[in-house]
């Protein structure tokens, strides 16, 4: 395999970051670059599941240190696969978010974040090494916290204090969780940690070091009792920012999660007192994130709630501990980053088109813009769980995984939120696209071309992912087989034998 | 800014710039191997564009800094990119430390990517400090 490669997604993007600062004042050519990087980093996605899938996983020892001393990028079926689909929201939102962004933010660095965003997020999905993955995640948030304040309205504003102080706290317990490791185990090598993990367990300062962690991660994947800072802050931003951040933050959170879990909390005690975190964790999150849902009537607000109980199901796949779980939960999270940042895109739309978010002040748009409802409720419906769609088969996969493992309660919950989450869908339904139009003509816009492209891609991607659910599972099913055993894994990137 | 800095701030900063720059090259020079590099040298550079902004306003900062500091951020970026994806190119592995050594003023001195990325590191610290220190000075006008 060309190690290399896997430093492609990381390069990448650093690089049409400092394009675009280079480039300075073209936004044009800024928003080229940007897309650029994002094509990019999906063909390198590709690339590296392929050779994943035809040589097994492998790593890269960043430069070229010997076995142990390196900091590691490690591509197996899992990560590769993730950049796949960090590529393809990259692709379609992309061009989304810099269509419908104000001549004013654009200016004021938003291709440069969004670059450093797409490099963040690639880093933590990549990286073989606990430290490093507290430096992506810091990357990855600075990015987002700037993306988030820039143009700095009020709201805004509000909405940006309110998301850095929470994630500020989740990385200060990340950094604690991690100092404890190091103390104790002396590397941060998480296939080192991984071999101790398995080979005697984790002993009492290191586990709860770990925990410290999994505690921070919780936090990044916007689980109960965690996610305050999701619903607070994502409506505040411009709809092209929010459709990136719901299609890759809490996602790179929830991959985080499965990565550190399944390495180092499998085995042992550890494992049990995991389990029972993110299994309740997970249920919690799924019914308190519809129940906030239901109380809004703003749609960003609605698909934020959406994006924490969506999470919650993540986070008990997690929990589930067991390769068929991680392949159902990598199917659901990918499933989600399409369903969920094509009604993002949608509610763009419709702001556009009528001038309103708040689903009482709109209305009609079903007669008035047939695609544009067809296309969301395609996205809904896949949201929802209906079959043939890619959610169904998602929800399924994740329910069997449960029920196999003996999770009856839990998976019973994550049935019972697909009917709320029916529910929250149809209110949008009903009240934008089917009621008739409020007497009051609202304002009669129209929406740039990318908008659609990535409104039309998502819902595509909702069906075809459903339609050729068999053949992705294949992948999911590998995937999910790398995050269980970690076995190659500490092969990869673990020192030779002690 | 309304008032003007002190006369003593204005008399001492031109004299001072010059030892900002050698110490922040000392400093750069001298991270290889002990305490200092990059991100420190860089804090030490853009401290004296701060001085200057302080002493004499926000656009004497920028005429020293010459360009924008955008510009110090992208191109920081791109030398420290170059540097690690250029051993790829060399048939090693990414990152890897390359080194040869050239002869200046009669003397032997090692040159070689950590080098250059710690460079990088240093033009980006320069932009992202001034930048801040602009945006903040300008803001009061």
């Amino acid at each position: 395999m060309t190690a290399w490669l896997m430093a492609v997604p990381l390069a990448v993007p650093a690089a049409a970051a400092a394009a675009c600062l280079l480039v300075g004042r073209s936004m044009r050519m800024q928003a080229a670059i940007t897309f650029a990087a994002a094509v990019c980093q999906l063909a390198a996605g590709v690339a590296l599941t392929a050779e994943a899938r035809a040589f097994g996983p492998a790593a890269l020892a960043v430069g070229g240190w010997p076995e142990g001393a390196a900091i590691a990028l490690v591509a197996d079926m899992a990560s590769a696969v993730m950049v796949v689909l960090v590529g393809t929201v990259a692709v379609l939102a992309v061009p989304f978010a810099a269509s419908t962004i104000d001549r004013r933010r654009e200016a004021f660095g938003f291709y440069p974040l969004v670059n450093v965003l797409l490099l963040g997020v690639a880093g933590m999905v990549l990286t073989g090494d606990l430290f490093n993955l507290y430096v992506w995640v810091e990357v990855t948030l600075i990015a987002s916290f700037v993306l988030m304040a820039l143009g700095g309205g009020r709201l805004q504003m509000e909405g940006a204090t309110k998301y850095v102080a929470l994630n500020v706290v989740a990385s200060a317990l990340f950094l604690t969780g991690v100092g404890v490791v190091y103390a104790t185990m002396g590397t941060v090598s998480l296939g080192d940690l991984a071999r101790a993990a398995h080979e005697s367990g984790l002993a009492w300062p290191t586990e709860s070091g770990t925990m410290l962690v999994l505690a921070a991660l919780l936090v990044k994947a916007a689980a109960f009792p965690f996610f305050a800072w999701l619903p607070a802050s994502y409506h505040t931003p411009p709809i092209g920012v929010t459709a990136l951040f719901a299609g890759l933050l809490t996602k790179a959170g929830v991959f985080a999660l499965l990565r550190v879990s399944g390495l180092l909390l499998s085995g042992g005690e550890s494992r049990d007192t995991a389990q029972a975190v993110l299994l309740t964790l997970g249920g919690v999150t799924m019914v308190a994130g519809v129940l906030g849902a239901a109380a809004h009537t703003d749609m960003r607000r609605i698909l934020s709630f959406h994006i924490v109980s969506q999470c919650g199901y993540m986070v008990m796949g997690a929990g589930f501990f067991s390769s068929a779980g991680y392949a159902a939960t990598l199917f659901f999270l990918g499933h989600n980053m399409a369903a969920k940042t094509g009604l993002f895109t949608a509610a763009g739309i419709a702001y556009r088109l009528a001038g309103a978010y708040d689903v009482r002040a709109l209305g009609g748009l079903m007669r008035r813009h047939p695609a544009l409802a067809a296309s969301f409720a395609v996205c809904a419906a896949s949201l929802a769980g209906f079959p043939p769609l890619a959610g169904f088969f998602g929800k399924l996969a994740l329910v069997q995984a449960g029920f196999t493992g003996g999770h009856f309660a839990v998976a019973g919950v994550a049935l019972f939120t697909s009917i709320l989450t029916l529910y929250s869908m149809t209110k949008i339904w009903h009240e934008a696209f089917w009621k008739p139009p409020p007497s009051v003509s609202t304002a009669q816009g129209r929406a740039p071309w990318p908008a659609w492209t990535a409104l039309f891609g998502f819902a595509a991607l909702s069906v075809t992912a459903g339609l050729a659910a068999g053949a992705l599972f294949e992948f999911a099913t590998l995937a999910g087989e790398a995050l269980a055993d970690p076995a190659a894994f500490i092969q990869l990137t673990g020192s030779a034998e002690p | 800014m309304r008032t003007r800095a002190s006369l003593i701030l204005r008399t001492t900063v031109p004299v001072l710039l010059p030892l900002f720059f050698v110490f922040a090259v000392f400093i750069f020079m001298r991270g290889h191997n002990e305490p200092g590099g990059g991100f420190s040298a860089g804090l030490v550079a853009s401290a004296a564009f701060a001085l200057t902004t302080v002493a004499f306003g926000p656009e004497a900062g920028r005429r020293a800094l010459g360009l924008a500091p955008r510009v110090y951020l992208g191109a920081g970026l791109l030398v420290a990119g170059v540097s690690v994806a250029l051993p790829v190119a060399m048939g090693e592995a990414f990152g890897k430390g390359l080194w040869t050594s050239i002869t200046v003023l009669g003397r032997e001195l090692k040159v070689g990517t950590p080098l250059a990325f710690d460079l990088g590191v240093l033009l980006v610290v320069v932009g992202t400090a001034a930048g801040i220190v602009f945006a903040f000075a300008e803001e009061r006008d």
